[in-house]
């Protein structure tokens, strides 16, 4: 069940990104790409491996304070196809490496080793654990005092609590959000892998002035050393071809205050700013 | 060099060695020579520099270059062809699922062979030849993959007729370069271990070198093949594997070592002096959480020369100490011959990840030159005496959030910087962006693979072509790529003629003054995905660039 879920997840997520419509399966390896265990074969997995394994492997198999390794990310499990590798291992223990023989059935051990392959088939990308139920940490660290003398330094030359910023934490209620917010001056993006995030113009604004001294004021559409497209304010998109100089193009960037505090701000300050604007209910 | 020059050349590559009688191919040594009318490996020549001694296409003529031809690369089993000119297609490959764009697919990250008048080129599970002249397919080679990440392929190898390539359910496969007919593949990582395969192999005499890649807390390797029957030479662990290992008390266990990572993601550089292959290894795993110790751990993201025929360590620099950003210092490195205070060096340069540039001298691994090339990168600490950057850990992941420049995909990626002797200047494109890591897995037993964090983006400085002097490290002029975004994406191409090619941020492949920095012809044809390339064809000068599926070929008339 958890299984489906999660391969019904990762396929609407190809859809939302992508041009094809994309099957997950090729893009994953063989832990993902085997037939599902059977549910009660797996619950039972569980429950003898939490009473068996969980001491030294960990209640989620990532290994446990006694030394027993990380299952997870075991050879020995990863090679492992239906039991054959795994069983054994239970069923004699590894006294060179100090792990007892453990007292289970052939059944009972095979069950355990269902489990651990349920576990791996729900193992998020690049390597990542399966998901986990416990909620994420509070990233609220900070001393509201402080950001908000910080706040009055450096941020209130543009922002007010009693203006823009006013109920902002009841708009955003999340801390973490809020905190990307402001940092980012309201411009996020996920992680790009290869570093080469598309970015938007949004929000920059741009005067072109021509030679003959016309002058076009806009929005930036897209600009780079070679042409500049303006949306100008009928909304008709006028595109000006540039070639060194000319025309004259001045940019204004409303978030070029965020940039320059990007450059500047520790992290004890930032935390402290968010501490103090999730106050502004 | 003279057209005279270099169709001698030419004839030099072809006359020894004829082996089947398919077409010339290329001869382990013309591998030696410098990058000309020809591309016969990943980065043109063994020296990484991307340095063509063609000049055909210069600072004067640049601006009469006109597009040849364009052709699609079409992946897969079927479909339509470009133009008519598609090509029955070789089947290959042990899947048995049907075929499904990959997340790397339609996009073309490598840099093609180039060689006799065709253009050999390949995306993950896919290789083609195609005619340099005319841009028509010869033949196209799929292969049938049982899974794994898709992110990406970087090229091929080439040994006499034969091509060789990497599939991402981890295959070294060979072709007949004439035909497009398979001669083996073999198993070279396994698959079960959840190991991938993107990077191009490179040829060295009778050795096919051959990296791999992997997520999930598995050890590198680099391998080297024997290229007529593909059987194992040597194998070069990139992390302590055995207890007394060189390195194994830079991790909390030898447990941790074995699952430390370490994968040689591209190709490296070789200099044949010393027959040592230059290569740069990847980011430790888990890669942004505890569960590592607090020690350097050797050999992630490192610079390393091994022995081509023993496969033996000889050096090791390391650019980035226990790494806590994915930051993998795996960048192509270029070989220099240079003078440092007054005396003839021979020396290897890198552009890594994490946002420092760092000049060694290559026979010894002694370090000369650490330095900060991104201009907001702010994650160290302070240099050591022997160049070694020690981190401020307040950058390391954090439960409140650390705000870190570069981002995890760093201030460069894979994509290949450049050099020019004329100038003396290394090239590499910079990306400022910054990133909140939070860390979500607080266990401090520390996550696995690359869990743990989630990242967001939260502005950039910009990004730059960036001229830096070799010697001191120092940028000596940053040219910005204009407007939101990203530029150099695919990477850089120097030539004789005084340029510098590059995609910038706005879809455009431009050509830069190599001296300064000034834009001096381009054309919009979407964001550049890999490498400009170059060749000489019938006395003229090619300039070939790769938008996602689509394959550009430019010429002076």
């Amino acid at each position: 069940m958890k299984t489906s879920n999660v391969f019904v997840a990762a396929a609407l997520a190809g859809l939302t990104i992508g041009v094809h419509a994309r099957a997950s399966a090729p893009q994953q390896f063989p832990q993902q790409q085997r037939t599902p265990g059977d549910p009660a074969v797996i619950e039972r997995g569980r429950t003898l491996y939490s009473v068996s394994c969980s001491a030294c492997h960990g209640v989620d198999a990532r290994g446990g304070q006694l030394g027993g390794p990380n299952l997870l990310r075991s050879q020995l499990v990863l090679m492992d196809q239906k039991g054959e590798q795994i069983v054994p291992v239970i069923q004699k223990g590894r006294p060179d490496k100090g792990m007892p023989p453990m007292p289970l059935s052939e059944e009972d051990s095979q069950a355990v080793a269902t489990y651990l392959h349920s576990l791996l088939a729900i193992a998020g990308r690049q390597g990542s654990p399966p998901p986990s139920d416990s909620p994420p940490p509070n990233v609220l660290v900070g001393d509201g005092t402080a950001g908000q003398a910080f706040f009055t330094a450096r941020c209130a030359t543009c922002h007010s609590t009693t203006g823009d910023l006013q109920g902002i934490a009841s708009r955003v209620t999340d801390a973490k959000a809020l905190q990307n917010l402001w940092v980012s001056g309201g411009v996020t993006s996920g992680r790009g892998r290869g570093g080469r995030g598309r970015g938007s113009a949004s929000g920059i604004t741009a005067t072109v002035t021509l030679p003959s001294g016309e002058k076009f004021d806009g929005r930036v559409r897209r600009y780079d050393d070679f042409i500049i497209t303006l949306v100008l304010e009928d909304s008709v998109e006028r595109t000006f071809r540039r070639d060194g100089d000319q025309p004259k193009v001045e940019i204004r960037d409303p978030l070029q205050g965020h940039r320059e505090l990007l450059a500047i701000l520790t992290e004890k300050d930032m935390h402290n700013v968010t501490a103090y604007l999730v106050t502004l209910k | 060099m003279t057209l005279r020059q270099l169709l001698a050349i030419g004839s030099l590559a072809v006359a020894p060695i004829v082996l089947s009688g398919q077409g010339k191919g290329v001869p382990p040594a013309d591998l030696l020579k410098p990058l000309g009318a020809s591309w016969p490996t990943y980065s043109g020549d063994y020296t990484g520099k991307r340095y063509s001694a063609l000049k055909q296409i210069n600072r004067t003529t640049v601006k009469n270059l006109t597009l040849a031809w364009v052709t699609r690369l079409n992946e897969g089993p079927g479909g339509p062809g470009f133009g008519g000119n598609r090509s029955p297609v070789i089947v290959g490959g042990e899947g048995t699922g049907p075929f499904v764009p990959g997340v790397g697919g339609d996009t073309n990250k490598s840099s093609a062979l180039i060689v006799d008048g065709v253009i050999y080129i390949s995306t993950p599970d896919n290789a083609w030849a195609i005619d340099a002249r005319a841009g028509s397919e010869r033949w196209h080679y799929y292969w049938k993959t049982r899974g794994g990440t898709h992110v990406g392929n970087r090229g091929m190898g080439m040994w006499n007729d034969y091509l060789y390539f990497e599939t991402p359910d981890n295959y070294l496969v060979s072709l007949e370069a004439a035909t497009g007919k398979e001669r083996w593949h073999k198993v070279i990582a396994d698959f079960n271990l959840q190991y991938f395969s993107t990077t191009a192999p490179v040829i060295v005499d009778n050795h096919v070198l051959v990296g791999t890649g992997n997520d999930l807390d598995a050890p590198g390797f680099l391998q080297s093949f024997d290229p007529v029957t593909g059987d194992l030479q040597w194998k070069f662990f990139t992390v302590p594997m055995n207890p007394g290992d060189p390195g194994v008390d830079t991790w909390p266990s030898l447990d941790a070592a074995r699952h430390g990572g370490a994968q040689p993601w591209l190709p490296g550089a070789y200099d044949p002096d010393t027959r040592l292959y230059i290569f740069g290894t990847g980011n430790p795993t888990p890669a942004y959480t505890p569960g590592r110790g607090e020690g350097d751990n050797l050999f992630t993201c490192s610079l390393i020369a091994v022995n081509v025929d023993t496969g033996k360590m000889a050096w090791y620099f390391q650019t980035s100490p226990h790494d806590m950003h994915d930051w993998d210092s795996a960048q192509t490195p270029i070989l220099i011959d240079g003078v440092i205070g007054g005396r003839k060096r021979k020396l290897v340069s890198t552009a890594a990840r994490n946002g420092y540039f760092f000049t060694l001298d290559r026979v010894t691994g002694e370090h000369i030159v650490s330095s900060k090339y991104g201009l907001a990168t702010n994650w160290v600490a302070s240099i050591a005496k022997n160049g070694s950057l020690r981190r401020n850990p307040e950058k390391d992941p954090s439960i409140g959030g650390a705000l870190v420049s570069p981002t995890a995909g760093g201030t460069i990626n894979w994509e290949p910087p450049a050099y020019s002797p004329d100038t003396g200047l290394f090239y590499v494109s910079e990306r400022n962006g910054y990133t909140l890591f939070y860390l979500t897995d607080v266990d401090p037993r520390g996550s696995m693979g690359l869990g743990g964090v989630e990242q967001v983006n939260v502005g950039s400085a910009g990004s730059y072509l960036t001229a830096i002097d070799y010697r001191s490290g120092k940028v000596v002029w940053r040219r910005p790529y204009p407007g939101p975004g990203n530029g150099g994406g695919g990477g850089l191409l120097a030539t004789a003629g005084g340029l510098v090619f590059a995609g910038d941020a706005g879809g455009n492949v431009v050509a830069y003054d190599a001296a300064t920095g000034v834009p001096l012809w381009h054309s919009r044809i979407g964001g550049v995905t890999a490498p400009p390339q170059t060749y000489m064809l019938d006395g003229r000068q090619y300039l070939l660039v790769a938008v996602n599926d689509m394959l550009y070929s430019f010429v002076l008339y």
